[in-house]
């Protein structure tokens, strides 16, 4: 398996101290590839008595590179991550939208930041754990799917340019959940049984609402039907997001209760009844901050199928390119519970060709303005 | 890959003298130095001469040397012992904001239990101001505790002075030698200190073994509770072989004291003409007239410590920069926040080479040789 002209190459790995990341560094040690290990620390919670939550998944990153020969070392962007993720977050909620911190996390931080520390030290690559593929054919780098449809993350990696990819490896991408849990176990690894991190990085396994209440003040207030009928209250706008079930309290009967937007301006929570509402579906898109990997033309219109949230299906769509950075998606069929501030993310079959934000949403040729 | 070990501030190799005293001790010779049986009292002889063996190097009286696992434990055992023991006196206590942590947070502790603290200020080049120690003492100030030549950057301060200072005064003088102890003379009486700390890894001995010097007489509280080892100042089983290392390594280091310093002092101008011939900009954190020759804390502006150390270390370079959090991140060390304010470039560029016995010239041009490689191909 060890490749003798892997051995002049160098990788850097981001290890997270989960068990993905261990086994990238693992098939990239077998490789023959001259491997570092790196951690990030992206968030401080210290505590008084010096404690904080990233000092066991450091701990774990310790054992595994020592486990599998390689170097390791931490390195901090805290500040970059205050100023180019987390400021975001906050000013996409504060105005009502849900952002998508980890797409952001990755354009300016692990594939920015990162990247440049990697080839600071002299790296020709820099790896991580993610579900994904590169392929590089005749100079062209193209993004691919994961094998395990399950879990895919190059929804998160929509904003990886072409120049970022080039110098980038996955080495998880042609495997699939269970088998990395394998080889981990394989291995004698000390994360293979390590449980899978869950919701937002910095949040981790905190309460959402508390955690996002410290920086946001909550300005609670009406639960409103489209016509005006109060429902209730809420707790402050941000804690919702369009198309949410749970958490309304809203009893009585008929079908159960939805959100399907919020007007800002009044801090009023819209919410109608029924899973297929009809407010809830729309069939066009403009998105914005559109990074397409291997290029279009402003004007170019074509067909695909696009992603408007992790997890869900690919959806047929149709793309006119508007300018550098923008793009108006027309989907074949109505598509619930598009959210501004998520990422639309395109595919030609296998291949990721980039995404964009949601930014205004369309059904036919009325803008749905009571989405936020 | 070659390798170089310029860290020796934190650490460094033991001697093979020192291993060789040592390791009868394991198994030959390995009783209980409390017991009473022929077992023990071979143990309890090869102690008593060990701590005799110290206590005339520094000028004390072999009561007045009390053993510990190391330098931290000694800090705590002086300061927190001291002033616990005589806060009839007072409950005021001198510092400074650059000593070790060991002093540190064992005055933090202090002050939860209601004594008062003074943290002196030091200048640029990290040395205090007798003058402001002077107007900081309080008829009540009980303890004073000023290490002698800092870890991170060398700076020496002026213990004798101080000494002299507090002459007259009834605030106990401690000073934490752990660094200097290798590289300067250290006597008691000259130095007219009450308490001092030293341990044994940093000048070739074995890790975890240390002493403290109290000054016969002085009160002071133990720190463990158990039983009556060390007279009862110090509790719990003697580290006997550790012990013997740590006497014979103390040995070595009074005799080669100066030459080492020679040696240092060249490896260090060595270290800084090649900077210079090879027009790195760099700044170095120190004070030129009183260091301890042995530490080079440098900052190399434009540069980040992460990289560097991270680079350095995949060139088998050893070295440091401030202190890595439990996540292994590096923070700014505490000692360049009190010289230069928490705003500061030095704090997140300066790396500390610290020589030991061990090194050449060699290693020196193979460092710098590499610290020019890195810094040319970050830019």
């Amino acid at each position: 398996m060890s490749v003798e002209s892997n051995k002049n190459i160098r990788v850097v790995v981001g290890m997270s101290g989960g068990v993905d990341s261990s086994v990238a560094a693992l098939l990239l040690k077998q490789q023959g590839y001259d491997v570092i290990g790196i951690f990030m620390k992206n968030w401080d919670d210290t505590d008084e008595t010096g404690y904080c939550t990233a000092t066991e998944d450091y701990n774990d990153v310790v054992k595994v590179a020592n486990q599998i020969g390689i170097p390791y070392y931490s390195i901090n962007f805290e500040k970059e991550y205050w100023d180019k993720v987390f400021k975001y977050f906050l000013e996409e909620y504060k105005s009502g939208r849900t952002p998508n911190p980890d797409v952001m996390c990755n354009k300016e931080i692990k594939f920015k930041a990162f990247l440049e520390h990697a080839m600071s030290l002299g790296a020709d690559f820099l790896a991580t754990g993610h579900y994904a593929q590169v392929s590089r054919e005749n100079g062209k780098v193209n993004m691919l799917r994961g094998i395990d449809s399950n879990k895919d993350q190059t929804y998160f990696l929509n904003q990886l340019t072409h120049e970022q990819l080039s110098k980038v490896m996955f080495p998880l991408g042609g495997y699939t959940k269970p088998e990395i849990r394998a080889i981990a176990k394989e291995a004698g690894l000390a994360t293979a049984s390590k449980k899978d991190s869950t919701g937002i990085c910095f949040i981790g396994e905190k309460n959402f609402k508390e955690f996002l209440g410290q920086y946001l003040p909550a300005q609670p207030g009406e639960m409103q039907t489209m016509d005006g009928v109060k429902k209730g209250n809420h707790d402050g706008l941000m804690y919702y997001t369009i198309g949410q079930r749970h958490g309304l309290g809203i009893g009585g009967n008929g079908d159960p209760w939805f959100v399907v937007g919020k007007n800002v301006e009044e801090n009023i929570l819209y919410v109608e009844q029924g899973f297929h509402n009809p407010l809830l579906y729309s069939d066009r898109v403009i998105v914005s901050q559109v990074n397409w990997i291997n290029g279009k033309n402003v004007g170019e219109e074509f067909h695909c199928t696009a992603k408007f949230r992790y997890r869900q299906q690919d959806v047929p769509v149709k793309v006119k390119v508007v300018s550098d950075n923008m793009a108006e998606i027309t989907c074949i069929e109505p598509v619930r519970a598009n959210t501004p501030g998520q990422a639309a993310v395109f595919y030609e079959g296998e291949v990721c060709l980039g995404g964009g934000t949601v930014d205004e949403i369309y059904k036919g040729s009325e803008k749905l303005t009571y989405v936020g | 890959m070659k390798k170089v070990y310029f860290d020796n501030a934190a650490t460094t190799p033991v001697r093979k003298e020192v291993i060789d005293v040592m390791i009868p001790y394991f198994n030959d010779f390995f009783g209980n130095p409390s017991s009473i049986h022929s077992f023990g009292r071979e143990c309890r002889y090869a102690l008593d001469r060990a701590r005799f063996s110290i206590a005339t190097f520094i000028g004390a009286k072999d009561k007045e040397i009390i053993f510990t696992s190391g330098g931290t434990e000694g800090d705590n055992l002086a300061v927190k012992g001291i002033a616990r023991a005589n806060k009839d006196k007072g409950k005021h206590i001198i510092t400074t904001g650059i000593e070790h942590n060991g002093v540190l947070n064992s005055v933090k502790t202090l002050e939860k239990e209601g004594f008062e603290a003074t943290y002196l200020k030091v200048d640029e080049t990290g040395r205090i101001s007798l003058d402001e120690l002077k107007n900081s003492l309080r008829e009540d100030t009980i303890l004073v505790s000023i290490m002698y030549g800092n870890n991170e950057v060398g700076t020496v301060q002026p213990i004798k002075d101080i000494g002299e200072l507090l002459k007259d005064h009834q605030a106990f003088f401690h000073t934490d030698a752990v660094q200097a102890f290798g590289v300067e003379k250290i006597d008691v009486n000259e130095l007219m200190v009450d308490a001092l700390t030293v341990a044994s890894h940093k000048i070739n001995g074995p890790k975890a073994v240390g002493f403290v010097y109290i000054k016969d007489g002085l009160k002071f509280d133990p720190i463990l509770d158990g039983g009556h080892q060390e007279k009862g100042h110090r509790a719990g089983t003697e580290n006997v072989p550790g012990i013997l290392g740590f006497a014979k390594a103390v040995e070595v280091v009074v005799e080669e004291r100066n030459k080492n310093r020679e040696l240092y002092k060249t490896l260090r101008r060595r270290f800084i003409s090649l900077l210079n011939e090879n027009g790195i900009e760099f700044k170095i954190n120190e004070n030129v007239e009183y260091c301890l020759p042995h530490i080079l804390n440098i900052s190399f502006p434009g540069t980040k410590v992460d990289t560097m150390l991270t680079n350095l270390d995949l060139e088998g370079v050893a070295v440091s920069g401030g202190s890595a959090c439990s996540a292994g991140s590096i923070t700014p060390s505490h000692v360049l926040v009190e010289m230069f304010g928490d705003n500061d470039p030095r704090l997140h560029n300066s790396i500390r080479f610290s020589f030991g016995h061990y090194n050449t010239e060699a290693e020196v041009d193979y460092v710098v040789n590499q610290i020019v490689k890195i810094i040319k191909r970050d830019k």
